[in-house]
């Protein structure tokens, strides 16, 4: 099963709940760190890494000499990553998309792709918790690439926990596409509720089954509760507030390690995301 | 020869504008003779990014040698400067004969690189 | 023209809270910007009065016209973003399978669009959002609303900031406040390329020190001044501290910190910014702040 846990709002604890679920789950067991601009789980699981790969994205060469100057690559390309000055073209790598469509409809055969490195892929293991996890290498602007390569590491079997970056934009869309269920984290506050609405209403555009974790449940105010109430949301953990919780946090241990009682609240969270309909209907 | 002028305007009283990627057109004019035309520069409005690399190709299609704009950002400049366009900035013009004046005159130093980091997008 | 832009590197640090703040602080002599379009928070302390919207377009989609559609499957072969989707026809088995594009995963590339043996692929501008201004109590805002699911979020905050500075030079105002996303990708560096200075709101724990250092490598990048200030520190006073030490190791200045203090919250769900509430040691610790980065913005 894959379980991504994503949120909307950053901070309300995602990484969190993901490694206690992670170290709590019984089975086969991957965490995923698909939050490949600021990635936190490896913090907290400290895994040994014995797979190390560079993730790279295609993008155009142009050999000056095969070129004819038709400039139809830098009309075709979306992205301005193409600029064509008679049989002198310019590539713009970093604007990239990897597409592929340059080199393909070159009538001369003048572009080749080559390999850019975006970022890394790494792999080990953390007790009995496969860690995989990606960093996106600092100035490179696009995360979907790297998301991509991280989630193909991910092995088919047992589950499949993917710790989501914050946000609802296409770093999310790439982390969360195809799972078998979402886990949206969120916290009661105005911001958390807000930010919530736009991740549900991301989960449900992508018809992908819904539950939601209400974290420091017993601070802010009542509206996130009302809300998923109203909208047919299951609340599936509700983790309250808890000093010890945060001092450990900010040492890097995770919730488990200062409430190890906890751990029964994750262990039943696959199952319970396993029976959820489409859409958050319960 | 003819030079380059970015412009919101139509004519050489117009305004220079400062902006190169987005800016509407260019008064594109001879100085020999004084004759100018106006190029439209506007499928920059919806570029989801590189504007900037755009425009140049734009400008390198007229046959323009050197343009005058506000400024100009890394990637613009990189294209700009494979096309052998001179670059001069002069935020300061109020409009397009000012800053031709101010060409003509010699008071315009051409850019060695860009001037402002570019915007990502 | 002067901007700070609000960033952080970890999410949930404080930025829009402090973002409120400042703008309370400034005495309407800004223009406020909130970049962090896919998630933004600040009009719910701004409370804005929407003068203006616009629709924000982005590049392109590919929509497969089913009518034209013979069911060869070059699509699906030169799609590099899994953003075809094969499927037997429902009411014949023996016709040939059925491909859409599903939009949340297409990137507009136009390879699909172009190697469509039968021209059978349109490529529609795509709207991605929206982009508004607004009047608020503490001056001029704008923001933006990308839609769910939506590419380019980098452009829009592009447009967010070009829009506040016009406002900004329309109005005479000579200071832009961001309040900035979370990360390091595409939106973030939107957000800092141009600006005068950047704020780096962290928190005193190992994840907000290991992406602000993330962060402060990216303002490196830009070679952008960063001042960071680390927000609840007194839930860790020794990592606060550590925290402060690779900062300015890593170039960066400090520029104060703010305590930890549960008014934070009761001021968000009063929609009031925490100047405006109670005078705590927190909010005290705000305006301190605040000073100082003035004084850099004019320094």
């Amino acid at each position: 099963m894959i379980l991504a846990i994503a949120s909307g709002k950053g901070g309300t604890g995602k990484t969190s709940v993901a490694v206690a679920l992670a170290q709590a789950a019984t089975g086969k067991v991957q965490y995923v760190d698909c939050d490949v601009e600021a990635p936190n789980g490896h913090l907290f699981l400290h895994p040994a890494i014995t797979e190390r790969r560079e993730a790279c994205l295609p993008v155009p060469a142009v050999d000056a000499a095969r070129c004819t100057g038709c400039g139809e690559c830098a009309r075709f390309c979306q992205y301005n990553a193409l600029a064509a000055l008679g049989t002198n073209v310019l590539t713009f790598p970093e604007l990239c998309h990897g597409c592929g469509g340059c080199a393909k409809l070159c009538p001369a055969g003048a572009i080749r792709e080559v390999p850019r490195r975006i970022g890394v892929v790494e792999s080990g293991q953390a007790g009995t918790v496969r860690v995989t996890q990606g960093r996106l290498d600092v100035g490179h602007p696009a995360a979907p690439p790297l998301i991509r390569a991280v989630k193909r590491q991910a092995g088919a079997d047992g589950l499949a926990i993917l710790d989501c970056p914050p946000g609802t934009a296409c770093p999310v869309v790439a982390a969360v596409r195809g799972c078998d269920a979402l886990l949206l984290v969120t916290e009661p506050t105005p911001f958390g509720r807000h930010d919530l609405t736009l991740a549900v209403a991301l989960a449900r555009g992508l018809r992908l089954p819904l539950a939601v974790a209400i974290n420091r449940c017993d601070t802010g105010d009542r509206q996130t509760e009302a809300y998923c109430r109203a909208e047919g949301l299951p609340v599936l953990l509700r983790l309250p507030d808890d000093r010890r919780v945060a001092e450990a946090y900010s040492r890097g241990e995770g919730m488990l390690a200062a409430r190890p009682e906890w751990a029964r609240l994750f262990r039943q969270l696959p199952a319970a995301m396993a029976t959820l309909g489409q859409g958050g209907a319960p | 020869m003819k030079i380059a002028i970015t412009t919101s305007g139509d004519s050489l009283a117009a305004p220079l504008d400062s902006r190169f990627g987005r800016a509407p057109r260019f008064l594109l004019l001879e100085l020999a003779d004084g004759s100018f035309t106006l190029v439209d520069n506007r499928q920059n409005l919806d570029a989801a990014q590189g504007a900037g690399i755009q425009a140049a190709q734009n400008l390198a299609a007229t046959g323009a040698r050197a343009l005058i704009t506000g400024h100009c950002g890394p990637k613009a400049f990189r294209v700009l400067q494979a096309a052998g366009i001179q670059v001069y900035t002069t935020p300061g013009a109020p409009t397009v004969a000012a800053a031709v004046e101010a060409y003509r005159a010699g008071r315009l130093q051409p850019l060695a690189a860009a001037d402002v980091e570019g915007h990502w997008a | 023209m002067k901007e700070l832009a609000i960033v952080s590197g970890k999410g949930g640090t404080g930025k829009t809270s402090v973002t409120a703040s400042f703008a309370a602080l400034a005495g309407g002599r800004a223009v406020l910007a909130d970049c962090d379009v896919d998630a933004a928070d600040l009009h719910l302390i701004l409370a804005p009065t929407v003068v203006e919207r616009q629709p924000f377009r982005g590049g392109h989609e590919a929509v497969i016209r089913q009518a034209d559609c013979i069911g060869c499957g070059a699509c699906l072969a030169h799609c590099r973003f899994e953003a075809v989707r094969m499927a037997a026809d429902p009411e014949d088995a023996t016709a040939p399978p059925r491909f859409t594009v599903e939009p949340t995963a297409c990137e507009g590339c136009g390879a699909c669009v172009r190697f469509c043996p039968v021209q059978a692929i349109a490529f529609p501008e795509r709207e991605c959002g929206e982009w508004r201004r607004s009047e608020t109590r503490f001056g001029p805002l704008l923001h933006a609303q990308l839609g769910v699911a939506a590419e380019n979020s980098g452009k829009l905050v592009s447009l967010v900031r070009r829009q506040a500075r016009r406002q900004a030079e329309a109005t005479g105002r000579d200071l832009i406040l961001s309040d900035g996303p979370p990360g390091i990708g595409c939106p973030v560096i939107a957000a800092l390329t141009g600006a005068t200075l950047a704020l780096a709101i962290t928190e005193p724990t190992v994840a907000g020190e290991h992406d602000l250092e993330r962060l402060l490598a990216l303002a490196r990048h830009f070679r952008l001044p960063v001042l960071v200030s680390v927000n609840k520190w007194d839930l860790n006073p020794a990592m606060a501290a550590q925290i402060e030490a690779a900062a300015r190791r890593a170039g960066a200045r400090i520029a104060g910190r703010i305590r930890y203090d549960r008014a934070v919250t009761t001021a968000q769900i009063r929609a009031q910014a925490v100047v405006e509430g109670p005078e705590t040691g927190c909010a005290q610790d705000i305006r301190q702040l605040w000073a100082t980065v003035l004084e850099a913005l004019n320094g």
